[in-house]
């Protein structure tokens, strides 16, 4: 007797998914429901009256059975209900106006945009990616660099030092000496990573960020080909009118070194408070690789010449988004993050 | 380095230039101009006054009443200065005047007497930091001239960024000849009134290597840490105020004028850019000056009035018995220039670089002076600003200067001649430039320049760039600068592609940052900065001890970001970080070197930290934004899981699973104690764990109460690996069968176990298996759970039987019933 029910079940299980599956409206989906679950001549009911004749160790099986069906066939029944009222949306009168069900919105670092940025803009000038260590020697990270050790820059006081002689890199420019010690040229690279400086925080300072190294050696590349590479790459960067300016300066590592500067992005060159008044923007260091650098990693420094660039893209990154204080980029709150969703 | 305007034009008369116009000349030559600063703005009202008369004020100890001449009668003025006396000139600022804080001078009542102005301070003027008294106008100026001509205001300061290889432009008559079309040659001291030319002055050097006997004195040096020790003595001077032209150079470039000795001798430092010192010569014990190093345990009362402990060997100057000054750093204040003082010895000396910076850093102890000795003075001026001091002392202070000065040279300056290619010009800065358009490039700035046969150049370095122009690449450098680095070409020439193939962690991590910003994520960037706990890799000296090692892993860092988000009211919270780990040394270097940095051949440092790339995730609040049709759910576990799987492949390639993980079998386990005991762990193609996700335990992470659902976190530690070889696997051609299992497994067989049997038992004919529904609940025997496969067959090129579809479940039913005693439902 119970097998008996238990198989009525099963069949009404199966007989209820084509009833709801055909139910083509609204008004003929309440008929199916009234069908299938009516209290008074619904099927289930129906078969529950045979209940009564089983035997008090059947019945909860039996009842159990039931129940799961019903369940079953209800959620068929609101699934099948969900699915007219969306394809008869308008006509039943759903207001349009109220949002859409959507999924949450990612985003890279702001920072990430800018590296990924310049790295593609190098990328079709022949530029591949490289990655050196943070944790470095003094030796790539200064005397390989032309930089004594008694050289400020690596004053206990501005790098960070660790244990046996080693310290975090406080410029990508070691991935320089990486590089050539482990190929030969023409060498065509950036290398975009974390750099360290014992700086407390401050609206412009933070004791780690990122940098973005580039370096190009061949026989034949000259200071013309440094200015025609970078000014193309700043005017990719900054759009097709910004005006690039080439200074002198120095870095232990370069000769002839320079400073880029690129028309203020904010004033357009007029002068404003970004720029200090002067109307320029400072984006990068540049120069020539010393022939020291050379000498140092084994190339022939008489017959190989090239450029050698670094910037940083958390600076160029709060110019280009406006933002006024380096912190925001470090300290995660989604509600900056989100901005960048693009 | 404060540059005045005017300075320069009486330095250089034919620059005829702006201030803002000289300073886009100098950034464009290398220097720098961080600001332009017009001296004397806001300070036009501001006059001459000469104090007539002083009084107590009589409801006030502190306050006088002054009878005050501003050169129209005389007013009353209250006056709160300790300075004020009679007879003497101040700045005055009148009823009306607006000082450049803003501040408005009316007349006022002040405890009950009438004050009709103001006598200032520099600091209420924003000329200087001196707040001590009101600023008194040296050499008695007549009451009612405007503030800006007697102090030489109606000037502008250039603050210039020097670099710290041209310690040549740390002076006017540096910057100027950089400037001057004509350079050097177009410059010419500004005589001094009332001083003999500095040429005409009768000084005769007594010249020694090791010591020098002069007028009285005795000059020796005795340590390699001074070169060149020149000495002159002054006698009968009269220590006063500067005259006003001089506090006006003085002032010009940020100093305040102390007494026309010390006045002197700063003038000639900013204008030749030569440290002096004068020492007050009855003070000095002997009389004699010994250069040598410092004695253990010696002490120096210094300028600034700090007593201080010496190193020894620090480079000193020292009379008979003890140190009067450290040497190109700071004078002692025994030996200090006095209102008292009638006799000078005057020192003009060259100190070693290094020997000044080690002071400079033992000490703490930055000055002008150390400034420039530490980048490098000009040796071949020594005696040029010596008999310029003492031509401005005499002109200044009085007195007679002795007719002979000791010259000490311990160490002669060598020539320097270089050699420089047109060839290696051409080659490095890509244009050819014609050996006489060199010569014409150089000479200005004191090079002497030879053209000789076949492009070789033969160049003398002036002394004032001996410190930074060596080698044949350095004249490169000079001559492209001089020629202007915006007259090269911007011209793209053709390039060779370069040897170095894009670093395939970069790849990756894009792949990885791609799929996760789709998926909802926001990415961190945090500082690598943890306390002890959470890192191997300890800071010498680091910020704080909250930032005292580098982290080991990122999940630390990440959980601190979620709570500033929670902190700010933001729990829907999604972010990811790609960064760097760090741990101990590798145990054995591995070999050949790589750009990342596998072995360093070349140094004896030690063992680098371990670094491996890392990505850390971490989930928590609703599964979605929230919308009107309903709550959004919570992130589940099957939210995390579900994650990992779709980040699988790329973590650790074709193969890579997720399943439940035992945080004692990890492999870093103290980054995992942060999580809850039900733990996941990826497993690569090789079958290596390479990270661990589960839920963030309550008390690892400082949870506000509001927030209810659980966090979720993972952490991957990346490697490149090779790339999957993708090949087309032909599209079934025949219609596949399905068959659905609902099968009653026992709680401790977990549903992974079940699939695997199915799996073995069901045979080649078996496309694909997946669970499509768990139940747990009434119905059920105790101890179990419906699990339902859907199981899909398909046999290539040719249509199934239901007969051997059959066949193969009644297999794997027998099988799940011998190995699990797992029944149908």
């Amino acid at each position: 007797m119970a097998t008996d029910l238990l198989e009525q079940l099963e069949r009404l299980d199966e007989e209820a998914r084509g009833l709801i599956a055909d139910a083509s409206d609204e008004r003929a989906l309440e008929a199916a429901r009234v069908a299938l679950l009516g209290r008074k001549d619904g099927r289930l009911t129906s078969v529950l009256r045979g209940l009564g004749s089983l035997s008090a160790e059947e019945r909860p099986a039996v009842g159990a059975a039931a129940n799961r069906v019903k369940e079953h066939i209800s959620a068929l029944l609101d699934e099948r209900a969900r699915a007219l009222a969306g394809g008869a949306a308008v006509e039943a009168g759903e207001d349009l106006t109220l949002p859409g069900r959507t999924q949450w919105r990612g985003a890279r670092h702001p920072v990430t945009l800018v590296i990924d940025e310049i790295c593609d803009i190098f990328a079709t000038l022949g530029f591949t990616r490289v990655r050196g260590p943070e944790a470095e020697t003094e030796w790539h990270n200064f005397v390989a660099l032309n930089t004594p050790l008694d050289h400020p820059a690596a004053d206990m006081q501005d790098t960070f030092y660790l244990p046996g002689g080693l310290l975090l890199r406080s410029h990508t420019s070691p991935v320089q000496v990486r590089t050539m010690q482990a190929y030969p040229p023409p060498i065509r690279i950036v290398a975009p990573g974390m750099v360290y400086r014992r700086d407390p925080w401050d609206a412009s300072h933070a004791p780690a960020f990122e940098q973005i190294e580039g370096l190009a050696v061949d026989e034949g590349l000259s200071f013309v080909d440094l200015k025609a590479t970078l000014a193309e790459f700043a005017r990719r960067l900054f759009g097709p009118t910004a005006r690039v300016r080439f200074r002198p300066s120095f870095f232990p590592f370069t000769e002839p070194s320079a400073e880029v500067d690129v028309s203020c992005t904010v004033c357009g060159g007029s002068g404003c408070g970004a720029c200090k008044g002067s109307g320029w923007l400072e984006i990068m260091g540049a120069g020539m690789v010393d022939p020291a650098v050379f000498d140092n990693v084994g190339y022939d420094s008489e017959r190989y010449t090239g450029f050698a660039f670094g910037m940083g893209p958390a600076r160029i990154t709060m110019l280009r988004y406006k933002v006024p204080d380096i912190r925001l980029l470090y300290e995660s709150d989604a509600r900056f993050l989100a901005q960048f969703d693009r | 380095m404060n540059v005045s305007h005017a300075w320069l034009r009486a330095l250089a008369p034919s620059l005829e230039a702006s201030a803002p116009e000289l300073a886009d000349r100098l950034a464009m030559l290398g220097a720098t101009v961080d600001e332009v600063v017009p001296l004397g703005v806001g300070l036009e009202n501001i006059v001459s006054a000469r104090v007539v008369s002083v009084r107590p004020h009589p409801n006030a100890d502190r306050l006088t009443v002054c009878e005050v001449d501003a050169g129209a009668g005389t007013m009353q003025v209250v006056c709160g200065a300790p300075n004020v006396e009679a007879g003497r000139t101040y700045a005055f600022a009148p009823v009306g005047a607006v000082l450049p804080g803003g501040m408005v001078i009316r007349e006022a009542r002040i405890r009950g007497e009438t004050s009709e102005g103001m006598l200032c301070s520099e600091r209420e003027l924003g000329l200087g930091r001196d707040q001590s008294g009101i600023m008194l106008l040296p050499g008695d100026p007549a009451p009612g001239l405007s503030l800006v001509e007697i102090a030489g205001l109606d000037d502008t300061r250039l603050v210039v960024d020097v670099t710290p290889n041209r310690p040549d432009l740390l002076s006017h008559v540096g910057i100027a000849a950089e400037l001057a079309a004509k350079g050097r040659a177009a410059l010419s001291l500004p005589p001094i009134v009332g001083a003999p030319a500095e040429l005409e002055l009768e000084l005769e050097p007594v010249a020694s290597r090791s010591r020098a006997e002069t007028a009285g004195v005795s000059v020796s040096i005795e340590d390699d840490g001074c070169r060149r020790y020149l000495a002159a003595v002054v006698r009968g001077v009269t220590i006063g105020p500067s005259p006003a032209w001089l506090t006006a150079r003085i002032r010009s470039v940020g100093l305040r004028p102390i007494n026309n000795v010390v006045d002197a001798t700063n003038y000639v430092l900013y204008e030749l850019g030569q440290p002096l010192h004068a020492f007050d010569l009855d003070l000095l014990r002997g009389p004699a000056i010994v250069v040598r190093g410092a004695r253990a345990g010696e002490r120096l009362t210094t300028l600034d009035g700090a007593n201080r402990a010496l190193e020894a060997g620090t480079l000193v100057i020292a009379d008979a018995e003890r140190a009067v000054a450290v040497a190109g750093v700071m004078g002692g204040a025994e030996s200090e220039v006095t209102p008292a003082t009638r006799n000078l010895l005057i020192e003009c000396a060259l100190f070693e670089p290094t020997h000044v910076r080690a002071s400079r850093r033992a000490l703490a102890l930055p000055t002008d002076a150390s400034h420039r000795f530490e980048r490098g003075v000009d040796p071949d001026g020594l005696e040029r600003a010596l008999r310029r001091v003492v031509a401005l002392i005499l002109a200044t202070a009085g007195g007679a200067a002795e007719r002979t000065y000791a010259d000490v040279t311990r160490i002669e300056r060598a020539p320097r001649s270089i050699e420089l290619r047109a060839e290696r010009v051409r080659q490095v800065l890509g244009i050819d430039i014609e050996p006489a358009r060199i010569a014409d490039l150089l000479s200005p700035i004191g090079f002497v320049v030879e053209v000789g046969s076949r492009g070789t150049i033969h160049v003398d370095v002036p002394g004032a760039r001996l410190y930074d122009v060596e080698r044949e690449i350095d004249l490169v450098e000079e001559v492209a600068r001089r020629y202007g680095y915006d007259r090269f070409p911007e011209e793209s020439r053709a390039y060779r592609a370069g040897t170095v193939p894009d670093d395939a962690m970069a790849r990756l991590e894009d792949r990885l940052r791609e799929r996760l910003v789709a998926r909802g994520f926001l990415e961190s960037r945090t500082m690598p900065f943890v306390p002890a706990p959470d890192g191997d890799v300890a800071l010498l000296l680091p910020l704080s001890a909250e930032e005292s090692r580098l982290r080991r892993a990122l999940l630390p860092s990440l959980m601190r970001r979620v709570e500033h988000n929670w902190a700010r009211g933001v729990d829907d919270l999604r972010l990811f970080e790609i960064g760097t780990g760090f741990g101990p040394p590798p145990a054995r270097a591995t070999g050949g070197a790589d750009v990342s940095g596998g072995s360093d051949a070349a140094d004896s440092s030690g063992a680098r930290p371990s670094e491996t790339r890392r990505l850390a995730f971490i989930m928590t609040g609703g599964r979605r934004p929230g919308h009107w049709s309903g709550v959004a759910e919570a992130f589940d576990v099957w939210d995390l899981k579900g994650a990992l799987e779709e980040l699988a492949p790329a973590l650790g390639g074709a193969g890579t699973s997720v399943r439940p993980g035992d945080a004692d079998t990890a492999t870093d386990n103290r980054s995992l104690r942060y999580l809850g005991p039900e733990m996941l762990e990826v497993v690569d193609a090789e079958g290596r764990v390479i990270g661990h996700a589960g839920r963030i335990r309550d008390d690892a992470i400082d949870v506000p109460a509001r927030v209810v659902v659980p966090t979720w976190a993972a952490e991957i530690v990346l490697a490149v690996r090779p790339a999957r070889d993708l090949a087309y696997a032909p599209l079934p051609t025949h219609p596949a069968v399905e068959r659905d299992l609902a099968l009653l497994v026992p709680a401790a067989v977990p549903a992974g176990v079940v699939e695997r049997s199915i799996r073995g038992a069901a045979g080649e004919l078996l496309d694909a298996v997946a669970p499509f529904d768990v139940f747990r609940g009434a119905g059920l025997p105790a101890g179990s759970r419906s699990v339902a496969f859907r199981l899909r067959f398909r046999a290539p090129g040719r249509t199934l039987t239901d007969e051997e579809v059959d066949r193969a479940v009644e297999r794997v039913l027998r099988a799940l019933k011998e190995e699990h005693d797992i029944e149908r439902r």
